[in-house]
């Protein structure tokens, strides 16, 4: 019997910046990731991380993240994909800093 | 200091222009990332949990104020204005935009410096002693070696790909303050009826599985350096395991079929090669040894100095903690401590390295050295300088006085940065050091080393700390394990385990009562927290981290 599949979705980092970006429904990428599409199916996460994984040119080292969905859109259900949300905590930079949290 | 030749520069200039190639290639879509990754791999550029980052090789920890102005420039221009020092000695951009890269680089080799073999499984950057060339206890100073072996090793055909990362580490006292005994070849100078040689010890090291260095040669003749490296390399290069990245590691190799089989296989391997090194290797070394001679030092009186330290409390304090013996009296080493109270271990502004940069040119024979302990150290100034050195570093926030103390915490940069992270060590040494300076606990308590590690690759030395901090992921909670007993010095020891982690919020309070059980547990205020631990051994301690359990027993 395979586990419950738990909801996902697709992460990287910007080749550009290196920073972390997430997958949208659209295909674009968001680097908010209330705004990446929650993958609740197993199939489809796969299909949608060969997507990413075929995106070299924007999309380094995507893999698939836990996330919870909620109203207000996917959240981390980690720490690390907490902090990959924020930034460092040491100083207000990264995305703490870019975005209206 | 050492300066490049021309070979140097045009191989430096060299790879910089290939590497701008490779970016490019890279950001057209005629690189894949796979085959992008082991070339920004050899230039020092990783790419971590929020950025890239772009590690700079500062050999043996020497560098000049032209160099630090440089690393102040490349930060502000191209970084978000700071750099991270490390334990290897090296320097740590964290937000570099990788279009910028080849630009970076190039500034620095404006500088004759460069990110060339910081990472991938290559012989990393050599390092030494930060005091060397200026400590009173010194036999000779160590880099001259470090640099040899640093040529030799640079693009050595044979040693390109080895089985994994190998790193070397050179002292001239007996007093260890290189980790050499952490390394995977630890060579400390020393001398036998009057000729010069090195003890030589092989597979230290620390990550997933610690391991001391242990002695492969008492004596190793000065001039058979190079041939009995490389002996031990090529001996390792044949057995190392490369099926398994985890046992790889030289440590492994010795721990597996004992250090002396390795000894017997590194001698036989020594003898066939040794007649190929003709001398010339000697010659190069003579020529480098010119080149770190000890600046020309004037005689200067230190009635000033001696007047301001019976006078300044604040002045004589820092004295006390960041100013160790030079070889000359009349002349100090200052440490400067990048760990004020609640910053990050390590970190230091442009501005502040403008400042450091300038007290280099001014004061000390333009003269900085980075210490494995993440501190940045001006080897040779007058002690008459002292007072208008510690005022100007006071201006800049750069006077802690803590050398040495509890809160002079080394610190990898953890889940705040680092892709491999198990969880944050820096926020835990902010808030450790917050807290001593709270409590104005830590010259009572005086030498102890706290070292921190975001994972089990143990960046952060913690291993060897007196009291070691190991962050890890329990079921996605971060939880920090104590060891106790760790040595990094010529006393090396591995810590021991207390038992279960502590919860992020509570790893703070156990440090505190861990120092706490030490205040009480004293003989005297000059046993330190690590004699202590000696004599007395893990048991109270453990009572004082989990009380509870005591309670439990004795109910
Ligand atoms: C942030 C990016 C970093 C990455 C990805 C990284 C990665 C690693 C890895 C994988 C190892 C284990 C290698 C092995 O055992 O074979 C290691 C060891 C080590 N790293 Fe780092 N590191 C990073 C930053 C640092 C920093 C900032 C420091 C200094 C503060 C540092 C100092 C060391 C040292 C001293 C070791 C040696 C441990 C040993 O002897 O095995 N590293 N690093
Ligand atoms: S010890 Fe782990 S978390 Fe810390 S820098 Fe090294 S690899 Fe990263």
């Amino acid at each position: 019997m395979s586990r419950r599949f738990t909801p996902k979705v697709v992460t990287a980092n910007h080749l550009m910046e290196g920073d972390a970006i997430w997958l949208c429904e659209d295909d674009s990428w968001t680097r908010d990731m209330s705004r990446a599409e929650i993958l609740e199916d197993v199939a489809h996460a796969d299909l949608r991380l060969l997507h990413a994984q075929a995106q070299p040119h924007i999309a380094v080292g995507a893999y698939l993240a836990d996330a919870e969905p909620t109203p207000k859109g996917p959240q981390p259900t980690h720490f690390r994909e907490a902090f990959r949300t924020r930034g460092p905590s040491n100083y207000d930079h990264g995305k703490q800093a870019e975005a209206d949290l | 200091m050492y300066h490049y030749s021309d070979f140097d520069a045009a191989f430096v200039r060299e790879r910089v222009a290939q590497f701008r190639g490779q970016v490019e290639r890279r950001i057209d879509g005629s690189l894949t990332e796979d085959e992008f990754k082991p070339l920004r791999l050899m230039n020092g550029l990783y790419l971590q949990l929020h950025a890239y980052m772009l590690r700079v090789a500062i050999p043996y920890g020497t560098l000049n104020g032209r160099q630090m102005r440089q690393l102040a420039m490349i930060a502000k221009r191209w970084d978000k204005g700071y750099g991270h020092f490390t334990t290897r000695q090296n320097i740590q951009f964290n937000w570099p935009k990788l279009a910028d890269v080849p630009d970076m680089l190039d500034a620095l080799a404006d500088v004759e410096m460069h990110a060339i073999q910081t990472s991938g499984n290559t012989i990393r950057n050599v390092t030494a002693d930060h005091f060397a060339g200026a400590a009173g206890d010194e036999i000779a100073d160590p880099r001259p070696y470090a640099e040899l072996l640093r040529q030799w090793s640079t693009d050595h055909p044979e040693f390109q790909f080895l089985p994994r990362k190998f790193k070397v580490a050179v002292t001239g006292a007996e007093a260890d303050r290189a980790v050499i005994r952490a390394h995977d070849i630890g060579l400390q100078i020393v001398e036998r009826d009057g000729a010069r040689g090195f003890r030589v010890f092989v597979g230290g090291g620390l990550g997933r599985t610690p391991m001391i260095g242990k002695v492969l040669r008492d004596f190793l003749p000065e001039e058979d350096l190079l041939p009995y490296s490389e002996a031990i390399v090529s001996v390792w290069n044949l057995l190392g395991r490369r099926d398994n990245k985890y046992k790889a590691r030289i440590k492994i190799t010795v721990h597996e079929h004992g250090v002396e089989e390795i000894s017997r296989l590194v001698e036989e391997r020594f003898a066939q090669i040794r007649p190929n090194f003709s001398g010339v290797d000697q010659q190069m070394l003579a020529a480098i040894r010119k080149q770190f001679s000890l600046p020309d030092l004037d005689d200067r009186p230190t009635d000033g100095f001696t007047a301001a330290y019976d006078s300044d409390p604040v002045f004589r304090s820092w004295v006390d903690t960041n100013v160790t013996a030079h070889r000359r009296d009349d002349h100090a080493i200052v440490s400067i401590s990048l760990k004020a109270h609640g910053a990050t271990p390590g970190d230091a502004t442009s501005e502040q390295m403008e400042v450091m940069a300038a007290l280099a040119e001014g004061f000390g024979h333009d003269e900085l050295r980075i210490s494995h302990e993440q501190n940045v150290i001006l080897p040779h100034v007058a002690r008459a300088d002292l007072p208008t050195i510690h005022a100007t570093l006071r201006e800049a926030g750069l006077a802690t006085a803590n050398i040495g103390l509890a809160s002079d915490i080394i610190a990898c940069p953890g889940m705040d940065y680092c892709a491999l992270a198990t969880a944050r060590s820096i926020p835990v040494a902010q808030d450790i050091a917050t807290r001593l300076d709270a409590l104005k606990v830590e010259r009572d308590v005086g030498p102890l080393k706290i070292k921190i590690s975001g994972c089990i690759n143990a960046c952060g030395h913690h291993h060897v700390g007196h009291i070691g901090i190991l962050g890890l992921d329990r079921a996605g909670v971060e939880n920090y394990q104590i060891t106790l007993g760790g040595d990094g010095t010529e006393d090396a020891a591995i810590g021991t385990r207390t038992g279960p982690g502590f919860a992020y919020d509570q790893i703070v309070p156990a440090v505190e009562r861990l120092i706490d059980c030490y205040l009480d547990l004293r003989e005297d205020p000059s046993e330190t927290f690590i004699q202590a631990y000696r004599r007395v051994g893990m048991g109270p301690f453990k009572s004082a981290l989990y009380p509870e359990k005591e309670a439990a027993r004795a109910a």
